[in-house]
């Protein structure tokens, strides 16, 4: 019998390129300002799936909660080599702190059922927090093996990971079902033309309800036909409780948002020359700066 | 159970061998401030196998107590049995605050915790302290909570965080940002002493293999930071930068682009991804000043930056900026420095 893995991934906004309207008054990201990308670590994890999948009998299954528009990295993870995706998207989900998505997300691995690994990228670069792949594993009552650099074996029901730990590291053996969270010690494999001309058809139900609203029905039923629809489930379908999700269902509120401005604070300008250097070398001495 | 063991502010003590963890010092300290505050008693929790000889220490920095479990099934760490004691003791006492270190332990372990007690946790803190908070969506009136100071969305903006639900308030702490006091040795405390009570479940995880060695650079103790970014150029030309801090007696320090490219060990990287270094001198060379970089070495108390460009970012967090090719301004300051030294 195969193994069935799970990688949860997230579509981010790209924070390397940050732009004026970024932010709402509200304190909140404005992701519609900001060039959205497949979190980094997240396609390390999705590349440790697909080299356990080339090791032994495996089925990918590849999941994101977001807006119907983070469909886009679910595709690429189907031209990657993935098997199945599943969008879980809800109004009812926004506002979600890292204790709502990680309950949402525990809700998706019951709902699925039968997974004997979830894989996670070790952190978003959005709030680089760390912290959702751990909460999940602990709602599941399952054990983690956080910072994976490798999967040294999966065998006799049990998993070996190689992982970073401070100034050196671990290899960790622990019984499956596991959770691990992945660092970027690996190369993502490219998207593979083959399957890209397969799956750029893929798309979700309202995804097609949006383009041709009239013929949508027939554009669903052709593309489940083909095996083309992305899955999507919402807050019910997973079984989740509405006061543990979204806005409600999160402890942290954010009270106040300072935008990081480069504060043209005094600078001495120090001349290039011999003088300058000699000068600013002797102030340092003098102040016991340097000394 | 009295009532002095509620409401209390705790510190996760981290300790690798027997040695305590600088950030756990650093959070001690912290956390005196917040106790004094707030009025209530500040407590460490202290968990491993022959551990007892950090107490002294915890006590001089400023804890009332220490509540140490020591077990064999302690060493070496592993998330599950921590956090089902630490989780125990939760329940049992209902500390008002609870801080960890944002290292490579607090960070998997305190999501573990917080996810159990289905309390609030916010990451990697660079300033926390007390205010009041008005929830204004639901209409709520808060007092004398902690607001949880952090940078997010790449280091571009600063937010602050409320934990809005019943105690604990969890945060975990970046190393290096806060200040470390004067310990006492004069100033004593109590030592619990509790049993870890583990079930096999606890220790389903083995660890097959360790290996770890102490960082060869301790950046965040060092005064004197002399760091080198992609304007270095190349792998040989960081030896520019290893000759000036050896001349003045600093350590050596690089951007991530720098190790990226391959010219530095990762232990040297500064910033959102690195260490965060408050020194006396801190010379960055060849450095752009990318949010991220200016996030770890923003606070050093002098800052001289060598850049080509002019308009380079670094320039808006310097002291001193010097305009021009560190092949020839580096050289230029050893020589200044032995002329003058």
């Amino acid at each position: 019998m195969g193994y069935r893995i799970l990688v949860f991934v997230k579509q981010v906004p790209d924070t390397q390129n940050i732009t004026g309207d970024a932010m709402t008054p509200e304190g909140t990201v404005n992701r519609a300002a900001l060039p959205a990308i497949f979190n980094p670590e997240d396609l390390n994890a999705l590349e440790l799936a697909l080299e356990l999948k080339d090791r032994y009998d495996a089925e990918v299954i590849v999941a994101t909660m977001g807006m119907p528009a983070a469909a886009e990295v679910l595709r690429q993870s189907l031209y990657r080599g993935a098997d199945r995706a599943v969008l879980i998207t809800d109004r009812a989900l926004a506002g979600a702190d890292t204790l709502a998505t990680s309950y949402t997300l525990h809700c998706c691995v019951k709902a699925l059922g039968n997974i004997d690994l979830v894989l996670c990228g070790r952190q978003a670069i959005d709030g680089d927090t760390a912290q959702v792949g751990p909460q999940i594993a602990e709602k599941l009552k399952w054990p983690q093996i956080c910072y994976v650099e490798e999967v040294r074996s999966l065998e006799n029901g049990r998993i070996t990971a190689k992982r970073t730990i401070e100034g050196g590291y671990e290899v960790l053996s622990s019984p499956l079902p596991c959770l691990l969270t992945v660092v970027d010690a690996n190369s993502p494999r490219p998207m593979h033309a083959r399957r890209i001309m397969k799956y750029k058809r893929a798309a979700t139900a309202s995804e097609l309800q949006k383009r041709d609203p009239e013929n949508a029905d027939a554009a669903i039923a052709a593309l489940a036909a083909d095996g083309l629809l992305i899955e999507e489930r919402n807050a019910a379908s997973l079984g989740a409780d509405p006061g543990r999700i979204g806005f409600p269902g999160s402890p942290t509120k954010v009270k106040q948002v300072m935008s990081v401005v480069l504060t043209a604070g005094e600078v001495k300008q120090v001349p290039a020359t011999e003088a300058g250097i000699g000068e600013l070398m002797h102030e340092l001495i003098s102040d016991h700066t340097l000394g | 159970m009295d009532e002095t063991t509620r409401g209390n502010v705790w510190v996760f003590i981290e300790q690798e061998a027997g040695s305590v963890a600088n950030v756990s010092l650093e959070l001690v300290c912290k956390g005196r401030e917040l106790a004094d505050r707030l009025g209530v008693r500040l407590e460490a929790v202290l968990l491993g196998n022959g551990v007892s000889g950090i107490c002294d220490s915890l006590f001089s920095y400023g804890c009332d107590k220490v509540i140490l479990c020591e077990d064999p099934a302690l060493e070496p760490f592993t998330v599950l049995p921590f956090a089902k004691i630490i989780m125990r003791l939760i329940q049992e006492r209902h500390p008002n605050i609870l801080l960890f270190g944002a290292t490579f332990k607090g960070r998997e372990l305190a999501p573990r915790v917080a996810s159990e007690k289905l309390a609030g946790l916010t990451a990697d803190c660079t300033d926390l302290k007390i205010d009041d908070f008005e929830d204004k969506r639901n209409n709520k009136s808060y007092t004398d909570k902690l607001m949880q100071i952090r940078p997010a969305f790449g280091g571009n903006i600063i937010a602050t965080i409320v934990n809005t639900w019943d105690d604990p308030q969890m945060v975990t702490v970046r190393p290096g940002v806060m200040k470390l006091g004067t310990p006492d040795p004069n100033r004593h405390g109590e030592i619990e002493r509790i049993q870890a009570n583990l079930d096999p479940t606890d220790l389903v995880i083995q660890v097959i293999e360790r290996v770890r060695a102490d960082k060869e650079v301790d950046l965040q103790a060092a005064q004197i930071i002399v760091a080198g970014g992609y304007g270095v150029g190349s792998k040989e030309n960081f030896s520019l930068i290893r000759d000036l801090a050896q001349a003045i007696g600093g350590e050596v320090g690089a951007s991530r682009a720098a190790v990226d490219a391959g010219w530095i060990d990762h232990d040297h990287q500064i910033g959102q991804t690195g260490v965060t270094v408050r020194p006396r001198l801190y010379i960055a060379c060849g450095i752009s000043g990318a949010i991220q970089h200016r996030a770890g070495m923003a606070e050093s108390k002098k800052i001289i930056a060598i850049n080509t460009d002019p308009g380079a970012p670094i320039f808006s967090c310097a002291h001193y900026g010097i305009v021009g090719d560190l092949n020839v301004v580096i050289p230029q300051m050893i020589k200044a420095f032995k002329a003058k030294h």
